[in-house]
C-alpha cells in the first residue's frame, strides 16, 4: 500500500483535529536498508545538531547512509526544523550481555539523544520503519503527507494520527505517532495516570521528554514485551486490565493469571480513556480503556485490518469492506501479518 | 512537698445556667473526672477537674451547661506561651516527664491542607461513579516485579510466578493499632465489627487478643511490639497478618507505656501480665540491634505461622524514613505502616510528641521514591498514618505513595471520643479509653461499631467520588500520582520533596 489512501482516510475526520499536527508511520519503506535501523531525526539547526548526532552515533555503532528526508513545501505550512533520515548499524558487542544488544542500544540513544538540550529528536529508530510527522499552523493531515510526500512509500503497515493540540502545538515532536524501534503508537485520548506509568516506565531507564501518553505507551509495550517477555494479548491487559469483579468471575487459573498481572503491572496501568493502536513489524493491534471512552471501529477485507476512530475512514480506504465491527470495552483486535 | 506555685489559672470553666437546669443530675453521673456534685440539692461545679471532654454537654437534656477554655489567661507573650509557663511550673513541682495523650498539639502547619485534588474537565471526561465501576479493592503486601509464564499442552497460558500472600481491603482505609488496655474491650469490639462490615482490617495494637475478639479474627492484624505482651503462637496464628512494631509516630525512639490504672484482670490477662502493674514496652526490640536482625525476626514469624500470612512493620517517620523504609524493603516484610509525628496515642512524654519525628505526608513520598529509585516499590506495600482526618487526606497520601491508611483517631472520634487528650487518666467519660466497668458500659459496641462502619462507607463513597472526578478508576492507578497533586502556598523545597508541581504548573 502506498500512502495515499491512509491519507484520505485521515482528512476525512478532519473535524477531529485542529490542523496543528498529523502524523504516519509505515513498516516496510526501507527494503533496501532493511538490516539497519532507520533513524528519522528532526534538526533544530541542520549543521550544529547533526554534527552532534553523527558523533553520538559514530560512537555506537556506523552509520551506513544518511540523507535529508525529502520534503516539499506546501503553502501556508513553515517547516521548523530539518527531517533527516539515518540507516545505522549499532555495534552489538558494545551492550554485553543483552539478549537484544541492537534494541539496547538504539532505545539508549533515543533516550540520550532526546533528554539532550541540542535541539535534535529521534522520532523514529526501527528497521525498515519511518514516522513522518509536523506540528504548527496549517498542519492537516493531508498538508503534513504532500508535506512528505507519503504517497511515495510503500508500506505493508500503516498508522495516522490527525491531532488536536491542547499544548505545545507547534512542537514537531508532539504529534503521534510516536515510534522507539519495533514499536509505534496512535493514540486518541488522554489518559489519566500519565504521571504514575511515567515514573513506572522511568524506573527501567526509560526517559520520557515529550511529555506525550504515546511516548510512555510505546516504551512500556517494549518493555513489557521485549524484556519482560509477555506475549501482546498479556501485554495490553497489563495495560488495560478488566475489573476484579470480572477477575473474580473467571475460572481458577484465569484469575491467578489476571490477578498476577495487575498486581506486577499495576503501576503501568492506564486509566482514563484511550484508544491505542499499536504496530511492530509482525503485527497490528488495537485497544481501548476498558471502560471504552473513546471509540474504535474494525474493517476486515481480505487479507487486510483495519483500525479506526470513525467508520467512514475505514470506507474511505476500502470501499467494499466485508465487515465493520465495534469490539466491547478492553477487548483487544490483534491482526498478524501473514508469514 | 509544697510548692510556692499556687494554683493555675482555670483551663476550662464549666458554668450552669441555673434557669434552664432541671437538677437532673445527669451531669454529675456522666463526668467521670468529679467536676460536678451534689451539695444538698444544688450541683456544685468543679471546674478544676474538667478535661473538656463534653460528656456533661452532650447529655445534659436542657443545654444548661456551658464550657468555657482559658477564662483567665496569662499576660500574653509571643515566647513564653501558656504551655511553656505550664510545663515549667508542672515540672518545678514534680521534677518528672510530662504525660500527654493523643496527637500533637505543636501549632504547625499541615500539608495535606496545601494539597489540591485535580479534577478532569473537557480534554478527560470524568468518570461518573454511580454510572461506571470505580475500583477501591486494594491488596497489601509483596507484588512480583516480573512474572513467569507456562504454556499448558492444550496452548493455554498459566502463571509459574508464585503470589505472595496479600491482604484485600475493599477500601484503602484500616483501622489502626490501639491496644486492649488502652482502649476498652468495647472499643475493640465496635471497630473489629466494623472491619468485618466494610471489608478492612483492624490492628489489635501491642495488648494482645481478647478471647472476645476471636471471632473476627480473620479481620485483625496482630501487633508484636518490643514488650512482647500477649504474644505466643496462638495469637499469631489467629491474626490475618501480623505487624511487627518498631516505632510509633507519637514517640519516636521509645516503647510503649500503658499506666497500671488501667491493667485490670482482664486485660492482664490478655497481655500476660500481672494485674495493676505499668506495662513499659522497650524502646528497642531486644533481637533487633540492627537492621540484619529484623529479617530473622520476620522469618521467626513467618516459619511459625507456616509463610500463610504476610508481616507488616510499622515505623515512626523521622529524618531518614526514607532509608529506614528501604532497609525493612530487603528483610522480607510485606507492608510497612509509616506513622507520622501527629500521630495519636494513649500515653506519650509531651516532649515527643509535639517535637520528634516528621510529617507523614513527607515520609510516604519520600519513601514511595526511595523504593522505586532502588527497585523496591514492589517488594511492600505502604501504609500511611498518623492524623488522617478525612477521606480527602486519604486520596492525598495514595496520591503521594501510599498503598493503604490506618486511621486511630479518626475511629475513636466516630464513637463519640471528643479529642480531650486525657486517654492516660484511664477515667474516659465516653467509654473509650478506659478499663472500668461502669465507663466500659457507656459504649454499646453495636451502636459504636455501626458509626465506624458509617465513617469508613461515607469516606470510600467520597473516595469514589473524587477519584471518578479525576477520571481514575483503580486505586493502583492513585497511587503515587502525584501529578494529579497540586501545591498551594508551599515552598519550593518542600515541593521538590513531595515530588509535587506548584498550583498553575
Amino acid at each position: 500500500m502506498d500512502g495515499s489512501g491512509i491519507r484520505q482516510a485521515l482528512s476525512i475526520m478532519n473535524e477531529r483535529g485542529s490542523g496543528e499536527g498529523a502524523g504516519y508511520v509505515a513498516y516496510g519503506i526501507y527494503p533496501d536498508y532493511r538490516d539497519c535501523y532507520a533513524l528519522h531525526v528532526f534538526l533544530d539547526h541542520a549543521c550544529e545538531s547533526k554534527a552532534a548526532v553523527d558523533a553520538t552515533l559514530e560512537q555506537w555503532g556506523a552509520i551506513e547512509h544518511d540523507e535529508a528526508i525529502p520534503t516539499c513545501d506546501q503553502p501556508n505550512f513553515r517547516a521548523a526544523c530539518t527531517p533527516w533520515r539515518y540507516f545505522f548499524k549499532p555495534d552489538p558487542s558494545l551492550a554485553p550481555g543483552s539478549a537484544t544488544p541492537e534494541k539496547d542500544i538504539i532505545t539508549n540513544l533515543v533516550m540520550q539523544i532526546n533528554a539532550s538540550p541540542d535541539g535534535t529528536e529521534v522520532i523514529s529508530s526501527g528497521k525498515n520503519v519511518g514516522v513522518f510527522k509536523a506540528g504548527g499552523a496549517g498542519s492537516w493531515p493531508e498538508t503534513v503527507a504532500d508535506y512528505y510526500r507519503i504517497e511515495d512509500y510503500e508500506g505493508y503497515i500503516w498508522l495516522a494520527h490527525n491531532r488536536y493540540a491542547t499544548s505545545c502545538p507547534e512542537r514537531w515532536e508532539r504529534p503521534d505517532p510516536f515510534n522507539l524501534h519495533d514499536w509505534s503508537i496512535v493514540e486518541n485520548g488522554k489518559t489519566t495516570t500519565y504521571g504514575a506509568n511515567r515514573r513506572y516506565i522511568e524506573s527501567f531507564g526509560y526517559n520520557c521528554s515529550t511529555g506525550t501518553d504515546s511516548e510512555v505507551i510505546a516504551y512500556t509495550i517494549d518493555f513489557l514485551v521485549r524484556r519482560h517477555g509477555l506475549e501482546i494479548d498479556l501485554a495490553i491487559r497489563a495495560l488495560a486490565p478488566p475489573y476484579w469483579d470480572e477477575i473474580d468471575r473467571m475460572p481458577e487459573a484465569e484469575q491467578k493469571l489476571n490477578r498476577a498481572l495487575r498486581f506486577a503491572y499495576g503501576p503501568a496501568t492506564m486509566n482514563g480513556p484511550f484508544t491505542v493502536v499499536a504496530a511492530n513489524p509482525d503485527m497490528m493491534v488495537g485497544f481501548t480503556d476498558r471502560g471504552k471512552l473513546r471509540p474504535m471501529v474494525v474493517g476486515e477485507c481480505g487479507d487486510r485490518l483495519y483500525i479506526a476512530s470513525e467508520e467512514t475512514a475505514i470506507r474511505t480506504m476500502e470501499p467494499g469492506v466485508e465487515s465493520i465491527t465495534r469490539p466491547g470495552a478492553g477487548e483487544p483486535v490483534i491482526g498478524r501479518v501473514a508469514p | 512537698m509544697s510548692s510556692n506555685i499556687g494554683s493555675m489559672p482555670l483551663r476550662y470553666r464549666v458554668t450552669i445556667d441555673r434557669e434552664r437546669c432541671m437538677e437532673c443530675g445527669r451531669c454529675i453521673e456522666n463526668c467521670s473526672y468529679g467536676v460536678f456534685r451534689w451539695d444538698g440539692d444544688r450541683i456544685l461545679i468543679n471546674s478544676r477537674n474538667c478535661t473538656a471532654c463534653h460528656r456533661c454537654l452532650a447529655y445534659c437534656p436542657r443545654d444548661a451547661i456551658m464550657l468555657e477554655e482559658h477564662p483567665c489567661d496569662y499576660r500574653s507573650h509571643p515566647v513564653w506561651s501558656r504551655q511553656v509557663r505550664e510545663s515549667i511550673y508542672n515540672q518545678a513541682r514534680t521534677g518528672k516527664i510530662i504525660l500527654a495523650g493523643m496527637g500533637s498539639v505543636a501549632d504547625l502547619p499541615i500539608i495535606f491542607d496545601h494539597l489540591m485534588l485535580d479534577a478532569c474537565q473537557v480534554t478527560t471526561p470524568p468518570t461518573d461513579p454511580l454510572r461506571e465501576p470505580v475500583e477501591l479493592r486494594t491488596y497489601l503486601g509483596k507484588k512480583p516485579s516480573r512474572l513467569d509464564f507456562a504454556r499448558k499442552p492444550n496452548g493455554d497460558i498459566e502463571v509459574s510466578t508464585e503470589l505472595a500472600p496479600n491482604l484485600m481491603l475493599e477500601t484503602p482505609i484500616m483501622l489502626g493499632h490501639m491496644s486492649y488496655g488502652a482502649i476498652s474491650l468495647n472499643a475493640h469490639l465496635a471497630m473489629a465489627r466494623a472491619a468485618k462490615e466494610t471489608g478492612t482490617y483492624m490492628g489489635t495494637g501491642e495488648g494482645g487478643l481478647h478471647p472476645g475478639l476471636y471471632p473476627y479474627q480473620d479481620r485483625m492484624i496482630v501487633q508484636v511490639a518490643s514488650g512482647r505482651f500477649g504474644v505466643n503462637v496462638d495469637y499469631l496464628e489467629r491474626g490475618a497478618a501480623i505487624e511487627l512494631k518498631l516505632g510509633q509516630g507519637a514517640k519516636p525512639g521509645i516503647g510503649g507505656h500503658l499506666p497500671g490504672e488501667k491493667v485490670s484482670a482482664d486485660v492482664s490477662r490478655t497481655r500476660m501480665i500481672p494485674e495493676g502493674s505499668d506495662a513499659i514496652s522497650p524502646a528497642p526490640h531486644h533481637d533487633v540491634y540492627g537492621i540484619e536482625d529484623l529479617p530473622q525476626l520476620v522469618n521467626s514469624v513467618k516459619e511459625a505461622t507456616g509463610w500463610k500470612k504476610p508481616v507488616f512493620a510499622k515505623i515512626a517517620a523521622v529524618n531518614n524514613n526514607a532509608e529506614n523504609v528501604a532497609a525493612i524493603a530487603r528483610s522480607g516484610v510485606d507492608a510497612v505502616a509509616i506513622d507520622g509525628f501527629r500521630g495519636g496515642t494513649g500515653a506519650a512524654p509531651r516532649v515527643f510528641r509535639d517535637h520528634v519525628g516528621i510529617p507523614i505526608e513527607v515520609a510516604i513520598a519520600t519513601a514511595d521514591r526511595e523504593l522505586r529509585k532502588q527497585g523496591l516499590r514492589n517488594e511492600v506495600s505502604l501504609i500511611a498514618c498518623g492524623s488522617i482526618r478525612e477521606s480527602a487526606d486519604v486520596v492525598k497520601a495514595i496520591a503521594l505513595g501510599a498503598d493503604a491508611v490506618y486511621i486511630g483517631t479518626a475511629a475513636l472520634v466516630a464513637m463519640g471520643c471528643r479529642v480531650c487528650g486525657n486517654c492516660y487518666q484511664g477515667v474516659c467519660s465516653w467509654g473509650i479509653a478506659t478499663q472500668r466497668p461502669n465507663l466500659v458500659a457507656r459504649l454499646d459496641p453495636d451502636v459504636a461499631s455501626k458509626q465506624v462502619a458509617n465513617l469508613i462507607h461515607a469516606w470510600t463513597l467520597e473516595i469514589t467520588e473524587l477519584m471518578g472526578a479525576a477520571g481514575i478508576n483503580s486505586i493502583e492507578s492513585l497511587r503515587g500520582n502525584r501529578d494529579r497533586l497540586r501545591g498551594y502556598m508551599l515552598d519550593e523545597g518542600l515541593l521538590e520533596i513531595l515530588d509535587v508541581k506548584s498550583v498553575g504548573a
